[in-house]
């Protein structure tokens, strides 16, 4: 089976509207997300969303455009991060594993983890 | 390969399966359920023998990668699983495997998975995915491997010893905040999958995610199942088998038998205990007990399906 069909399908099925966009995520960060989850200012280090207890906290963070955020899984289950749009997927990221998207355009973004669909969160880009 | 493996007597093999206490073995007549435990079964050897032989038996949540406290080894609760299949006295010809077969959709995980398990017996093995098989970034690990049976749909039926089996997806069409879900199109294949058969055909349904709402907000359950179940009302055996929970949990209604299956890597918590649907860190000594596999035979004078479960214990 040829992988071109096979993420068409996928891509289809999964979402309706996923698009070769959806895989435009950064690489996986280093295991170096060391600052603590604060960031919700704008102009505060680089935003991080931590992944424990099956839920993302902060649940809403606000950055400003051209900004990337990191998510960091802390639970020992694996957690994934999936743009309901499309426009972001991780893998699945086992416990201390770590993710991070550039966010270019400012709007409303709202993920959750398809491993766990009722972990949600939102990111707002000014 | 099947020679290495001693086979043991029918007594000797169901005081083993009898051996953990929550140990059950379910016969089913004419819509009722009947519990027998296993212990029983076991002093009663006519009374199981009955039961005929295994139609198939049900793996599930082997969830291959995960290295954990609650269970640092989930390869080698697995090989005990499958010495446990591999050494009942009559061998089912099929083994179904009801998905999370990995941890984390890693093709070396797939690929260990797939080395384990072709030292079952049994000749022929049916899967679904379970959201641990379809969480890597491209969605593709599983139906490269799998795909095949289903047009990389994911879903299809067969038939088998007279009985019809109806594999589904519920773990990719995810709602953000909800269920599992099987989607329109899952929906309408089932329905032209139905079409014409006889009501008298038993039925097995088998998916990852619980096809009956267990605990809404843990996400144990499917959002759009009560449209598949209009669909399985009519007939007169419909047997669904889930895992996704790693425990036992049996409902009946009108016709259709609900059962989800014991993982065979780790145990989770009971409905609403803890902060979430987590792996559950036990006593080593416990948790064998808290992991195993269901067999399924048919009763013949009913044509309805007998369920018993095995730990590991």
């Amino acid at each position: 089976m040829r992988r071109s069909h096979l993420l068409t399908a996928i891509g289809l099925a999964l979402l309706g509207a996923a698009s070769s966009g959806a895989v435009s995520a950064q690489p996986l960060a280093a295991a170096g997300a060391t600052s603590p989850p604060a960031a919700t200012r704008a102009d505060a280090a680089p935003p991080i969303v931590i992944a424990k207890d099956f839920m993302f906290a902060p649940g809403t963070i606000a950055i400003k455009a051209g900004a990337s955020v990191t998510w960091k899984n802390s639970d020992d289950e694996p957690h994934t991060v999936v743009s309901d749009t499309g426009l972001f997927r991780s893998g699945a990221l086992d416990t201390n594993e770590s993710f991070s998207f550039r966010f270019d355009k400012p709007g409303t973004y709202h993920y959750a983890c398809s491993i766990h669909p009722r972990m949600v969160g939102t990111i707002v880009v000014q | 390969m099947p020679d290495e493996i001693p086979v043991v007597g029918r007594r000797s093999a169901l005081k083993c399966l009898g051996f953990g206490a929550a140990g059950t073995l379910f016969a089913l007549a004419g819509g009722v359920l009947t519990p027998t435990s296993l212990a029983a079964a076991a002093a009663d050897p006519r009374g199981a023998a009955r039961l005929g032989k295994p139609l198939f038996v049900q793996i599930s949540d082997t969830h291959i990668g995960f290295n954990k406290e609650a269970n640092p080894d989930v390869v080698a609760t697995l090989s005990r699983s499958i010495d446990l299949v591999n050494s009942l006295p009559q061998q089912p010809e099929m083994i179904i495997h009801t998905g999370d077969i990995t941890h984390l959709s890693k093709p070396a995980e797939f690929d260990l998975a797939a080395q384990l398990l072709s030292r079952l017996r049994a000749t022929e093995m049916h899967t679904v995915p379970g959201e641990h098989d379809t969480s890597d970034a491209t969605v593709s690990e599983y139906l490269s491997r799998f795909g095949k049976a289903s047009d990389n749909r994911g879903y299809y039926s067969f038939d088998h010893a007279g009985v019809h089996f109806v594999g589904l997806v519920n773990v990719l069409e995810f709602k953000p905040g909800g269920l599992g879900t099987l989607g329109p199109a899952q929906l309408a294949w089932v329905a032209d999958d139905l079409k014409g058969r006889s009501a008298s055909t038993p039925i097995v349904v088998f998916a990852h995610m619980p096809l009956w709402t267990i605990y809404e907000p843990w996400g144990w359950g499917t959002g759009d199942a009560p449209q598949l179940m209009d669909q399985l009302r009519r007939f007169g055996s419909v047997t669904v088998l889930n895992g996704h929970i790693h425990q036992i949990v049996q409902k009946v209604e009108g016709n259709v038998t609900f059962h989800t299956a014991r993982s065979t890597a780790y145990p989770q918590p009971a409905a609403g205990v803890g902060t979430g649907p987590g792996p559950l860190k036990v006593a080593a000594d416990q948790l064998p007990g808290m992991l195993g596999i269901t067999s399924a035979s048919v009763v013949k004078h009913t044509r309805s399906l007998a369920l018993a479960d095995a730990s590991l214990a």
